[in-house]
């Protein structure tokens, strides 16, 4: 035991870091840091020229400092000189803090490269491996440059010691993968291949890393690596845990390298060459025959190598896809591991079996083990295991056993995490439209979605359920009945509102002859959930409306009162008020025969693919729910996948074309989503004037409008719509900020269940925190509540936090998502400079990618006190003086973030007359950092 | 590949990262905290990967240390899992406890670490010969 705690007799560093770690608290340590970290700077400032133990100390102390999550500006000059020092620990330290802290465009890479190929010829073997490892950590292009020649000869020349060798192989790696034009294929190539029998196995070990790089890129040129991998891995595979003495991990002969050579073989199609193949699939059975002999050990590291091989080896068989035999034994080992006590082995049993459920031979064998997985699904108790065992279920699902699992995951759903409600929605409901054998269970399924949870049905799902029902009218009677009576139900979600009015208003008329839904009483119904619902749904319920005049006569007195109300005709609601006279004047002035060709059933919707599975694959991308079994699923048994891609409202504009219809606006409730634009809409006037209705859907995109008002200004009235009024008042300080949000009610009605979230797009979770307190859930009418959010910036951000506002109004649930006016700019802190010392820093500023400029359009006058106000209310100092120009406008300002602080310069140039009539803007950024130059940039040509 | 290794004590305080995909300097202690929080709460029952944004997290703890590792979707999670504890035993050999030395010892678990993953991949296992340069340099320290 070497005396190590000692830290080599640094013994300053000891002492500063005990010192850090009894520091009390975090502000004792920083003051401590600041003290190291002025000491530090005067003795590398100081006269006297530093011997290279001294040094050592301080770059060390100063990795240490970043360690502990502090910015470190300086010693990277005193770290390069390490380089050069004869003793391997100050070059040590040198290369590990360039390698930790120097990223690849530094200017400092010149000086470091020939640091790097002085201990590249220097012969000794320690020295260049350390050289090597700094290659592969920065990577930079000049590197690149430099050594993209040299590396493939030492890797492959006979005297490179073995150590070398390794660094060299993922140092070239590296190189290839940063810049693979520089790394030439050559002779070198097939002698790589050859490292695969190379005695010693930590060589071996790295030279896979390269051989499977270069293998994705050039498969045919690295295609005898398959024959050298197989026979290296039978070798392991049958040896003796003895055998491989110093490689053997708890009696397991060399894990990590067995699982990187089948992972290699995973880059190919199984060998052609009979003898080799053989081979293969015998180490496939003797690992998969391990599995089942008993420990060689208790440890819990026996078992857990073992099995990374074996789930290695399954990977491979599903990957070859070929041998059922080796399918169905895989599938059954897994089927072991389910019920394993493991929580790890359950997971990961469960995450290859759904890449089993697509391989047709191993489809039934996987089935077999469904009760254990939905128990899974009920019982495990940790929710990404969970999520594992319904993609599972998602993926064995079949014609034979869809009712089964749509009905557990149904169930499921009720309780589910929230984080994978959604996801779990479109499952149920692509599963339930695939495998629908009668389309009342169809029906039954997606309306029992929409009531277990609304909220996380999108609008590609009730859009489905409608063309559905559209195209087969075997179930329009059903559904018509179904709706009817899911409607009844006192609190409905307003999904199931739209769902119904749309139905009832096409099919309504198939169940009007029992008494106990006769039009009247239909239309009553609908119509008692018309004042708790939003625009879009209201809009329609009036075309549900119109088209119920048309199918039931006796109904149209009762519906032109509805009309002529002074609530719809006079509805502030511009696309309401405009319905409520357009169908009030249709039902008033057209014939019979009129109305009825105008109002005429919807045709059916071109069969396309389900606009729900292309919603899936972009939520998870392919791979994770394997997809494309889906599809093949579809092609051999789908009667059903009729249906439009597009929403129905586009397909309708479509059908519009050929045959007027003013129903087409029963979808109006235009989302962003659908292909809208593929509609030749210029034929029919209707379609124009509808299709500008209803922007703002239930789940409406984020509202930002009051956004970029309040870049550069604290308070204000961020959001209003009928119902409620949000303003807000701001402070800020340094990094921190208080904004208080005001939501009043302007109704005389109660909100209830009131509840906001703050969500972060993006990166942005580890660039701010912004932290509140729940609001009281009730506003009551007229009143207001205030909600305060604290928020810290961590580092510059570009996105905006989201605000969601949940409540419900009368019995309709409101989700309104707003952009926080949270931006950059609010953390700046005004710098007052003269102009000698704001030219200087614009010039030290002057690197490509440190500024930002846009040239754009004036959209407000340039009235010199309006733009004044605005600069200053950006947050920088507004300097005086300063530019040649009178006209000009520079600002100088430093962003507080609680990471660093960026100095940023701006400056405006008005050309008043730039063209006759045209006022423009010229705006440049320049700062330390090019993110925070870009954002600001984009946020100020808005402004003026 | 192996995305980047943190070791971390139970307050979330970083003892040691190491990335091997560029990651801002500005967003590390952003991205630690986060990684940290995503592990540390986790009980005992449940699985010892985590999915986190596009990657997975292999978390493993020892005491008041825990070492959590970023990998990406073509790693194996067992093979991760049980090469954080060959680093662990590697720490354990050559410092006889592991948990109050990091700190004053960052460059030789650099080192080790270091001739265990390189750029993100497994280059050694073999607990003699990882430790071979810190051997040597101690031999020449004591001669």
């Amino acid at each position: 035991m070497p005396a190590v705690s000692k830290g080599d007799g640094m013994r300053g560093l000891a002492v500063f870091i005990s010192d850090i770690r009894n520091c009390k608290s975090k502000e004792a340590e920083i003051k401590r840091i600041n003290k190291e970290l002025a000491n530090i700077r005067s003795k590398f400032k100081g006269d006297k020229a530093l011997d290279g133990y001294s040094k050592k100390k301080y770059v060390c102390k100063l990795l240490f400092i970043f360690l502990l999550g502090h910015d470190i500006d300086f010693g990277h000059m005193e770290a390069v000189n390490l380089l050069s020092s004869n003793k391997y620990t100050e070059k040590q330290i040198g290369y590990l803090f360039i390698s930790v802290l120097v990223n690849s465009n530094s200017e400092l890479i010149r000086l470091i490269n020939n640091a790097i190929k002085n201990d590249l010829s220097s012969r000794n073997p320690t020295f260049m491996c350390l050289a090597l490892h700094c290659i592969a950590n920065v990577g930079s292009r000049e590197m690149a440059e430099a050594f993209a020649g040299e590396i493939p000869r030492i890797l492959v020349a006979g005297d490179t010691m073995d150590s070398v060798k390794q660094s060299a192989a993922l140092c070239l790696l590296r190189l290839y993968k940063a810049s693979p034009d520089l790394v030439l294929m050559g002779e070198w190539t097939s002698r790589v291949v050859h490292l695969l029998n190379d005695q010693h196995m930590g060589v071996v070990t790295a030279a896979i890393s390269l051989i499977t790089c270069l293998s994705q890129k050039n498969p045919d040129e690295f295609k005898t690596c398959v024959s050298l991998a197989v026979s290296r891995l039978s070798r392991i595979v049958s040896s003796a845990s003895t055998d491989l003495q110093d490689y053997t991990y708890y009696f397991v002969p060399a894990p990590w390298l067995s699982c990187k050579l089948l992972r290699l073989l995973q880059c190919y199609p199984p060998p052609e060459d009979g003898a080799v193949k053989g081979r293969l699939v015998e180490c496939l059975e003797t690992i998969l025959n391990k599995a089942q002999e008993p420990p060689k050990s208790k440890k819990v590291q026996h078992s857990n190598a073992k099995n990374a091989i074996l789930f290695e080896a399954i990977s491979l068989i599903i990957h070859y896809d070929s041998e059922p035999n080796l399918l169905v034994r895989a599938c059954n080992q897994l089927g072991q591991f389910l019920q394993h006590r493991e929580t790890n082995l359950r997971y990961l049993a469960l995450e290859s079996m759904c890449t089993l459920a697509s391989s047709e031979f191993s489809h039934e064998a996987v089935k077999t083990h469904i009760e254990t997985v939905i128990n899974a699904l009920k019982t495990e108790r940790d929710v990404s295991v969970r999520q594992r065992a319904a993609d599972l279920l998602y993926a064995m699902c079949d014609r034979s056993n869809a009712k089964q699992i749509v009905a557990e995951m149904l169930s499921y759903l009720e309780t589910a995490d929230y984080s994978i409600r959604e996801e779990m929605v479109l499952k149920v409901a692509i599963l339930a439209e695939k495998y629908a054998v009668d389309y009342s269970w169809y029906v039954d399924t997606i309306l029992n979605l929409i009531r277990i949870a609304g909220d996380y049905v999108s609008e590609e799902v009730w859009y489905r359920v409608i063309q559905i029902v559209i195209n087969r009218d075997d179930v329009q009677g059903y559904a018509a009945k179904t709706v009817f009576e899911a409607l009844q139900a006192p609190a409905c979600h307003e999904n199931m509102v739209k769902v119904g009015g749309y139905i009832l208003g096409e099919f309504g008329n198939l169940i009007a002859g029992d008494p106990r839904s006769s039009p009247l009483v239909q239309f009553n119904l609908l119509h008692s959930k018309f004042h708790l619902c939003s625009v879009p749904t209201r809009a329609l319920l009036l075309s549900a409306y119109i088209k119920f005049i048309n199918l039931f006569p006796e109904t149209k007195a009762t519906i032109q009162e509805v009309l002529r109300s002074d609530s719809q005709i006079r509805n502030s609601d511009v696309e309401l008020q405009q319905r409520a006279v357009e169908y009030l004047k249709l039902s008033s002035i057209a014939s019979t025969d009129v109305l009825a060709t105008v109002l005429e059933e919807m045709p059916p919707f071109p069969e396309r693919e389900s606009s729900i599975l292309a919603k899936l694959k972009k939520k998870k991308g392919p791979g994770v729910v394997p997809v494309s079994e889906l599809e093949d699923g579809k092609r051999e048994g789908g009667e059903l996948n009729g249906g439009g891609d597009r929403g129905p409202d586009s397909a309708m504009s479509a059908s519009n074309a050929s045959t007027p219809s003013p129903s087409a606006d029963l979808l109006g409730l235009r989302s962003a989503a659908p292909v809208s634009a593929a509609a030749p809409s210029a034929g029919s006037l209707l379609v124009d004037v509808f299709s500008e209705s209803g922007a703002g859907g239930p789940a409406a995109a984020v509202n930002d409008d009051g956004f970029l008002r309040f870049v550069c200004k604290n308070n204000g009235v961020l959001f209003e719509n009928q119902l409620l009024q949000i303003g807000i008042k701001s402070e800020y300080r340094q990094n921190l900020g208080r904004m208080y949000l005001f939501y009043g009610n302007k109704t005389s009605v109660q909100f209830a269940s009131f509840s906001t979230t703050v969500s972060y797009p993006g990166e942005l979770q580890s660039q701010l925190n912004v932290q509140t307190k729940p609001v009281e859930p009730l506003v009551e009418g007229g009143a207001q509540v205030q909600q305060v959010l604290n928020i810290e910036c961590i580092t510059d951000f570009s996105e905006a936090p989201q605000l969601n506002i949940k409540f419900r109004y009368g019995g309709a649930l409101q989700n309104i998502t707003l952009k926080l006016p949270v931006t950059i700019n609010k953390f700046f802190q005004p710098t007052e400079m003269a102009a000698t010392d704001f030219f200087q820093r614009w010039k030290q500023l002057s690197q490509p990618q440190q500024e930002a400029q846009k040239i754009f359009k004036a959209n407000h006058g340039m009235d010199t006190e309006v733009l004044k106000a605005k600069l200053l209310g950006l947050g920088t100092a507004l300097l005086e003086n300063v530019d040649p120009n009178p006209e000009n406008y520079v600002c100088a300002g430093v962003v507080q973030t609680k990471s660093q602080q960026v100095g940023v310069l701006l400056r405006l140039e008005p050309n008043a007359q730039a063209q006759p009539g045209v006022q423009m803007y010229r705006l440049t950024l320049r700062s330390s950092k090019d993110t925070v130059s870009k954002r600001l940039c984009d946020l100020l040509a808005e402004q003026f | 590949m192996i995305k980047f290794v943190l070791m971390v004590n139970r307050q979330g305080q970083t003892r040691l990262s190491r990335y091997y995909q560029p990651v801002e300097l500005g967003k590390r202690a952003a991205l630690e905290a986060d990684v940290v929080r995503g592990c540390l709460y986790r009980k005992k029952e449940e699985c010892s990967f985590v999915e986190y944004k596009d990657f997975k997290l292999v978390y493993r703890h020892y005491a008041s240390l825990y070492i959590v590792v970023g990998i990406t979707e073509s790693e194996n999670e067992l093979s991760v899992y049980e090469l954080v504890h060959n680093f662990v035993e590697v720490l354990d050999k050559y410092f006889s406890r592991v948990v109050s030395p990091i700190m004053f010892n960052m460059d030789k678990v650099h080192i080790i670490l270091d001739e265990m993953i390189q750029n993100g991949h497994v280059v050694e296992t073999n607990h003699s010969r990882i430790l071979a340069p810190l051997s040597a340099l101690d031999t020449l320290a004591h001669s």
